[in-house]
């Protein structure tokens, strides 16, 4: 790991500040050991899942008043106040997945505003629910037992935790879970194609985020040993909030020293502590508007380094073999009258359509006859009306895009879906994401499971990208690459899950002569592997020189089905696309 | 209790009406949600209270210093935080650049005013109980605000410009259209009708800076539940909130009717996140 370092450089510092022998430096210190344990669950959030959470200081809220209310014994005998914090955990990460639940269904600015509400309702039901938070005159927090109950003492405890967050966190990031999510805020349809799950995957992440929220609610408590409503305001979610974006999304360092400069701010410039969150809202529009990628893309010196000006892209055979290996039986993949219908539009006209593995089978016709369409029905994204599609003799149920990975079959996009912030190599990895084995928690804890699974998937990748004939660009940014490199990399991406079935939507359109060539061949040679490739396409000699099989749409029903040879005497394909 | 309930429940119905309006006039043009909208509510009732009552102008000037200067307030907002993320509408970035400016505003607005509810001054002086003008004056403005739009966009050519950028942004463009100007026109049109919300409001909301995210909060629930860019359905949302919000107020106490509407709000968005009245988004492959 080269970009240990700074952490470590961080760690020693923390270490050292005793050394100062300032009891005040140790509060200072504290308070951002703590904020960094929230934010370190808000990163996950906001930076790698890019949803924006802007109300957090309602769970660091509901952790500090769980954790004091159960050590004061306002409701009940006195906890011990380990006890207390880890109950706080627990009912901050059920508050967490309510608070992130919405996020499901809802989009950017209608979940800022639910959780906006979400902290805003919180904080007057500690005002108001007077018996027990002593409404607008507060309880006393938790305090640690020895060693932890000096100044000093708690420091290095809660420097202890930040240490472990940080950990787990980076190792989450760096997982399928970590990448899954940086898929989801930039390419959900992506995601989906791959078979990331969601809902699912947000909820793990809204509960991890949400204990730690609260289990720093239960050390800020701790630290300010009095809290009142008063202590919970809106300026403090904005603080966590813009440390993650000063930091940059999808880094850890980044939101780390957000959330240390952030904390420092107004004490190093104590005459401007009124004016801070009206400093805080200046610095999140500068970085708005001058610096999207945060101080981690001022870092980041590698992205910034000029890429070979004459790359071309040569796919290898051998690779290809190695990765995909041979198939056994072949299967097929039917679709019986389809019909799909927008309003009174029959896209799809009643559709009958057989892929075989270990052929190329082209599908052909003018604009709108349903090509794109018909691949869309078969990935999920449509759900048709009438009609069956079956896979190797079970059926394949209609719409449940995130289900086809599973299942074997992968595609490509028209306009090709990538994450520009994340490597070449991290974009291809994707694609295999549904054969994690290894679970959330050993990715957090970093397991030996989930190494050796890692080191799988990244020689897979790289055998990928040698296919496909990218292998030398596999660290660079995906956003910095070619229109016809982005096609490859789709292809690699799919090719990751060792596909039965590959659909590719128009691969040609934008790539030169050469290119087109070279990908004619790349998806020969897949199918000769046995896996089976339905190709959407409008260049006609491409179609005809590599498929086995070619069926022509028009107007939603198919024109004819044959041999390439077959078509290209077909009379009314001649005179409705192919031209005299 | 029914008449005060109704009388209360319709006039802060009428300012979250006035919000949500707010935010659609800004979203027709720009297709984007402004954390301002809030804040030029509350600005709407400190500007009046700071006009009238300490700088002891007139009413009518008052009102229109106040309009005005919210108009040109939104015509930053507009080249400040929307126009440089509009390339990348994709982005979300406008959420944060936004939320920015909308802090901005409450921030100088605190430091530089006062932190504690300002009084606001009385504008007629007619009515008593519940007929007090607190009560019938936000309706009023709401009345004459909808009144104004529908004439804007109907019968005026700048109005049918406005209609036609929000109805399809390209085809406006390509027929000439100055996108550009109206959308700084409809930002400054939207900051003169929040300040109308939160002046006409101003009795029943004091002049307070933190009235600006709790407008903002409630002023957004119409235009969710109503379906963006809908101002019928802000209208009508927005009256009811009001209502349901004051009947719950007088019924199980303040803090449990935002806890309530609150809730209401999630569940009505989760089953229908288009809102009641707005149409399903088509699938993006």
């Amino acid at each position: 790991m080269a970009k240990l370092w700074p952490f470590l450089a961080l760690l020693a510092l923390a270490l050292l500040l005793p050394l100062t022998g300032n009891e005040y430096w140790a509060l200072i210190a504290t308070r951002a050991c703590i904020y960094w344990v929230l934010v370190a669950g808000l990163n996950l959030i906001v930076g790698f899942a890019g949803q924006l959470a802007i109300g957090y200081v309602a769970l660091l809220a509901i952790g500090a008043y769980t954790a004091s209310v159960l050590t004061a014994g306002t409701v009940m005998e006195p906890l011990p106040a380990f006890a207390a914090l880890g109950i706080a955990a627990a009912a901050g990460a059920v508050a967490g997945v309510i608070v992130g639940l919405p996020a499901l269904r809802l989009r950017t600015f209608y979940f800022a505003m639910t959780t906006l509400g979400f902290a805003t309702i919180v904080t007057q039901i500690t005002l108001a629910w007077q018996d027990v938070t002593g409404g607008g005159i507060g309880i006393p927090g938790p305090s640690l037992p020895a060693p932890m109950d000096t100044a000093w003492g708690f420091y290095y405890f809660c420097l202890g935790v930040a240490v472990v967050c940080t950990w787990a966190t980076a190792n989450l990031a760096r997982s399928r879970f970590g990448r899954a999510l940086i898929a989801i805020r930039d390419s959900e349809v992506a995601a989906e194609a791959s078979g990331i799950a969601k809902p699912r995957l947000l909820a793990m992440v809204f509960l991890l985020a949400g204990a730690l929220a609260a289990f720093a609610g239960g050390l800020f408590a701790t630290l300010q040993t009095y809290i009142t409503p008063d202590a919970f305001t809106f300026d403090l979610s904005l603080l966590f909030f813009i440390a993650v974006l000063i930091g940059g999304r999808g880094s850890i360092l980044g939101p780390l020293l957000g959330t240390i400069l952030l904390t420092l701010l107004p004490e190093v410039a104590a005459p401007l502590a009124a004016w801070s969150t009206f400093l805080y809202a200046a610095l999140l529009l500068v970085i708005v508007l001058a610096i999207p990628g945060g101080i981690a893309a001022l870092l980041d010196r590698s992205g910034r380094r000029p890429l070979p000006e004459d790359r071309a892209i040569r796919p290898q055979e051998a690779a290809l073999r190695t990765l995909i290996g041979e198939r056994g039986e072949r299967a097929v993949l039917s679709l019986r009258g389809i019909v799909l219908a927008f309003g009174g539009v029959r896209a799809i006209d009643g559709i009958d359509l057989d892929l075989r593995q270990g052929e190329v089978h082209g599908l052909i016709g003018p604009n709108g006859s349903g090509k794109t369409t018909t691949l869309n029905v078969i990935s999920g994204y449509y759900q048709p009306q009438e009609g069956a599609m079956t896979l190797a003799g079970a059926e394949l149920a209609a719409g449940r895009p995130a289900g086809r990975a599973g299942r074997g079959i992968a595609r490509t996009f028209q306009t090709p879906r990538m994450i520009g912030e994340a490597t070449v190599l991290e974009n291809v990895t994707i694609g295999a994401t549904v054969e994690g084995k290894a679970g959330f928690v050993e990715a957090l804890l970093s397991l030996p499971r989930q190494r050796a699974e890692e080191r799988v998937m990244a020689d897979r990748a790289r055998l990928a990208l040698d296919a496909v004939g990218l292998g030398g660009l596999a660290e660079v940014r995906a956003d910095r690459l070619q229109h016809s490199e982005l096609r490859f990399m789709e292809i690699a991406r799919a090719l990751m899950l060792r596909p039965e079935f590959l659909m590719l939507d128009e691969p040609a359109a934008g790539l030169s002569v050469e290119e087109i060539k070279r990908l004619g061949s790349l998806i020969r040679a897949i199918s000769r592997q046995g896996v089976g490739v339905l190709l959407v396409e409008h260049h006609a000699d491409l179609i005809f020189d590599i498929c086995d099989r070619v069926t022509v749409l028009n107007l939603g029903r198919v024109l004819a089905a044959g041999t390439p040879a077959e078509i290209r005497v077909h009379k009314e394909v001649v005179s409705a696309y192919l031209g005299a | 209790m029914l008449a005060s309930i109704l009388a209360s429940g319709l006039a802060v119905g009428a300012v979250y009406a006035l919000i949500g309006i707010t935010y659609n006039t800004m979203f027709s043009t720009s297709r984007v949600m402004s954390f301002t909208a809030g804040q030029l509510g509350m600005l709407g009732g400190v500007l009046g209270s700071l006009f009238i009552l300490r700088l002891g102008l007139p009413m009518p000037v008052g009102l229109l210093a106040t309009l005005a200067c919210c108009a040109l307030l939104g015509v930053v907002t507009e080249v400040v935080a929307v126009r440089p993320v509009l390339k990348s509408l994709d982005q979300h970035l406008y959420v944060l650049s936004t939320l920015a400016v909308a802090l901005l505003i409450q921030h100088a607005t605190a430091l530089e005013w006062s932190t504690e509810p300002q009084p606001f001054p009385r504008l007629a002086g007619i009515g008593a109980g519940i007929w007090d003008e607190k009560y019938w004056l936000p309706v009023a403005a709401c009345a004459v605000t909808i009144l104004g739009l529908e004439y804007l966009y109907r019968y005026t050519l700048v109005g049918r410009a406005f209609v036609a950028i929000a109805e399809d942004n390209f085809a406006a463009r390509a027929l000439g259209l100055p996108e550009r100007n109206l959308r700084m026109a409809s930002y400054a049109l939207a900051g003169a009708v929040g300040a109308l919300a939160g002046f006409a409001g101003g009795q029943l909301l004091l002049a307070f800076f933190a009235n600006g995210p709790l407008l903002n909060f409630y002023g957004f629930i119409p235009v969710a539940l109503g379906g963006l860019g809908n101002n019928r359905g802000a209208v009508i949302g927005g009256l009811l909130l009001g209502l349901f919000q004051q009947a719950a107020n007088f019924m199980v106490g303040g803090i449990f009717s935002s806890v309530a509407v609150f809730t209401l709000f999630i569940i009505v968005l989760l089953a229908r996140p288009q809102g009641m009245f707005g149409a399903p988004a088509a699938r993006r492959v």
